[in-house]
């Protein structure tokens, strides 16, 4: 390979999700300081010429890669972990991160089982000695507390049986709520939240399917003044629906750090269980197979690793 | 410790053929089917109804359900389930109650381990295809809902471990709340309803220390006390001292004009196998007469004798 094609390969290998160790391992292994140097002056993405002669990291290049690198280890360590301590774990995270990732606290409240969450919750008093719902209430303060720590105490009731009249009288109720939202702000209402955190799944989408009777629109569109509502509904009800619209946001590029991660964490947490639905759900709205999309994005032995849960479910 | 008294030798098997002799005939043997049950533990019953069931292919609950009748016959009834499935039907009779009673919530979620809670939980999505959550919410309005449905879905941290600053910063908070009169707030509740007992345990002890009043008497206070006060009250005595808060219960409950069958009946059947012997102990101090000579006093007929069964008076 010419010098040149070289070190386009290596930029590549730095650029993607994760790094391609092959790459690496071949290329790099065998460039002289000369050809190492050249590297450097023809990328000033990662270098820049300093005024003492010679070429500097940017900050952000060791950063980069350090966080790429790990990318592939993070997902091994989630991936053997036992599903509730991962959960209790990025439950724990969110917490203390804040309102960015509050959408982590309603994946796994909402679409993990009864007793997936409970043994979540079981799993986060051996970690952290605090139950979940002290950890939600104590340090989340905005307007998402109400709902967050409804959602983080639920056992919902897992069989199909579901009342229509009491459907019927919710839909309406949530779509009196949504009409008012101007004078009472929807997380602040009682029924709401009543609603959404202690139904069961099966009741709630029939209550979506009323509500849509009644207005004609969709529950979770019309929940958007409150996201994080709208991400509620949609784990309730169609959860492959907002998992293939994460990973889409985290497949495409030039996104941040923080959306990206995303893609670890549906992948890991959903290869057991949703990966079916999700994958004909993200070839049904984009037209591209998720793997495709993953082998076009991500690189080296993580994007591997990715593709074969991806192919899990069959 | 527990009251109920268990012979030495047990046999499903007879059980089931003596209890299947008692209902035949002309009207029931109801002085033989206490002398049974009001002697056998919840393992001990649950083998009577299967080996009843296997023997004449009947449900012996259902035979008790429509042999006997009226006090007796929902204390039997309640008698035999098994202890989760129990709690699930008194939580959805006090719901159902038209003078409505959230005593009951609180009970179950203050004074049973966090495991026996989701028992209940789970016995009463069997049997009633709700969960808990759904229908204590929906039960109930405003201040009191916000309360109840937080300690109904809570799953309590169960470790011995305190935190002495967080005792001291949330003791303090409660006080503030209560001295405004801010009953409801919502850092009330969250402490309340998420805390670890063993926490709550010395955030009430610091409470005390600090302000020289326990936080049970100053949350009752002079004036007229609202519901929402009332179930405070009986949340931080359910955590802080069960025995008293049941002893209280069944003084009121007997000294009630026609008796509270209902809180009798619970107190006694849910805590025969576990502490009614403490609770006989404090009923014992605070009213200067025992337990059994009260329910022998003010009860009658084949509710009493079953009563006085379980709560150990011997014959």
């Amino acid at each position: 390979m010419a010098l040149t094609d070289e070190i386009q390969t290596l930029t590549k290998a730095f650029t993607g999700l994760g790094v391609d160790e092959r790459s690496l391992v071949t290329i790099l292994g065998k460039w002289k300081p000369e050809e190492r140097q050249s590297f450097r002056k023809g990328n000033p993405n990662f270098f820049k010429e300093d005024e003492r002669h010679f070429e500097r990291c940017h900050e952000d290049y060791v950063k980069r890669l350090e966080q790429e690198f790990m990318r592939f280890k993070k997902a091994i360590v989630l991936w053997t972990m036992h599903p509730w301590e991962r959960d209790a774990r990025m439950a724990k995270k969110a917490i203390k991160k804040g309102p960015e990732a509050y959408a982590v606290l309603v994946e796994i409240a909402c679409s993990r089982s009864s007793e997936e969450l409970l043994g979540a919750r079981r799993a986060y008093h051996s970690l952290f000695e605090h139950s979940i719902e002290e950890d939600t209430s104590r340090y989340i303060k905005g307007s998402e507390r109400k709902l967050l720590v409804a959602l983080v105490s639920a056992y919902r009731y897992e069989g199909s049986k579901v009342e229509e009249d009491h459907a019927k009288s919710e839909a309406k109720a949530l779509a009196n709520a949504i009409k008012n939202s101007d004078k009472k702000k929807l997380l602040e209402d009682d029924e709401v939240v009543r609603i959404l955190a202690t139904r069961s799944k099966p009741h709630i989408q029939a209550v979506y399917k009323q509500y849509k009777q009644i207005s004609d629109k969709n529950l979770d569109e019309d929940l958007e003044v409150a996201l994080i509502l709208k991400e509620t509904v949609q784990c309730l009800c169609s959860p492959e629906k907002y998992y293939t619209k994460v990973l889409d946001e985290a497949l495409k590029n030039g996104t941040n750090q923080k959306i990206r991660k995303a893609l670890t964490r549906v992948i890991v947490t959903q290869a057991d269980a949703d990966m079916k639905n999700i994958r004909e759900e993200f070839q049904t709205k984009y037209g591209v197979a998720l793997s495709k999309k993953i082998e076009d994005t991500a690189c080296g032995s993580y994007k591997d690793f990715l593709v074969n849960l991806v192919a899990r479910g069959n | 410790m527990a009251t109920l008294i268990t012979p030495p030798h047990f046999s499903a098997v007879e059980d089931a053929e003596a209890l299947r002799n008692a209902f035949k005939g002309w009207g029931t043997d109801e002085k033989a089917i206490v002398g049974i049950l009001g002697h056998r533990n919840a393992v001990q019953r649950k083998q009577i109804r299967e080996a009843y069931d296997q023997l004449f292919q009947e449900d012996l609950v259902k035979r008790l359900e429509s042999d006997l009748s009226g006090h007796f016959e929902r204390a039997v009834y309640r008698w035999i389930l098994d202890p989760a499935d129990r709690d699930a039907v008194l939580a959805n009779v006090a719901l159902r109650k038209s003078e409505y009673d959230f005593k009951v919530l609180i009970e179950l979620s203050c004074v049973l381990s966090p495991e026996e809670f989701l028992a209940v939980k789970r016995a009463y999505q069997f049997r009633y295809k709700h969960s808990l959550e759904e229908d204590v919410a929906s039960h109930n309005q405003g201040d009191l809902r916000k309360l109840l449905v937080a300690l109904v879905g809570v799953y309590r941290y169960n470790g011995e471990e305190i935190n002495a600053k967080l005792a001291n910063s949330e003791a303090d908070i409660l006080h503030e709340a209560i001295k405004k009169k801010d009953f409801n707030s919502d850092e009330v509740i969250r402490i309340l309803s998420t805390r670890s007992k063993a926490q709550l345990n010395a955030t009430f002890n610091r409470y005390r220390e600090e302000h020289k009043l326990s936080i049970t008497k100053d949350l009752l206070g002079e004036s007229a006390v609202s519901e929402f006060q009332k179930a405070l009250h009986a949340t931080v005595r359910c955590i802080n001292d069960p025995h008293k808060y049941y002893a209280k219960l069944l003084r009121d409950g007997i000294k009630k004009i026609g008796t509270d069958e209902d809180t009798l009946t619970r107190v006694i059947e849910t805590r025969a196998e576990k502490d009614l012997k403490h609770i006989k102990e404090v009923y014992y101090k605070k009213n200067s007469v025992s337990l059994d000579d009260a329910v022998s006093k003010e009860i009658s007929g084949d509710y009493k004798a079953l009563l006085l069964a379980l709560i150990g008076k011997q014959d």
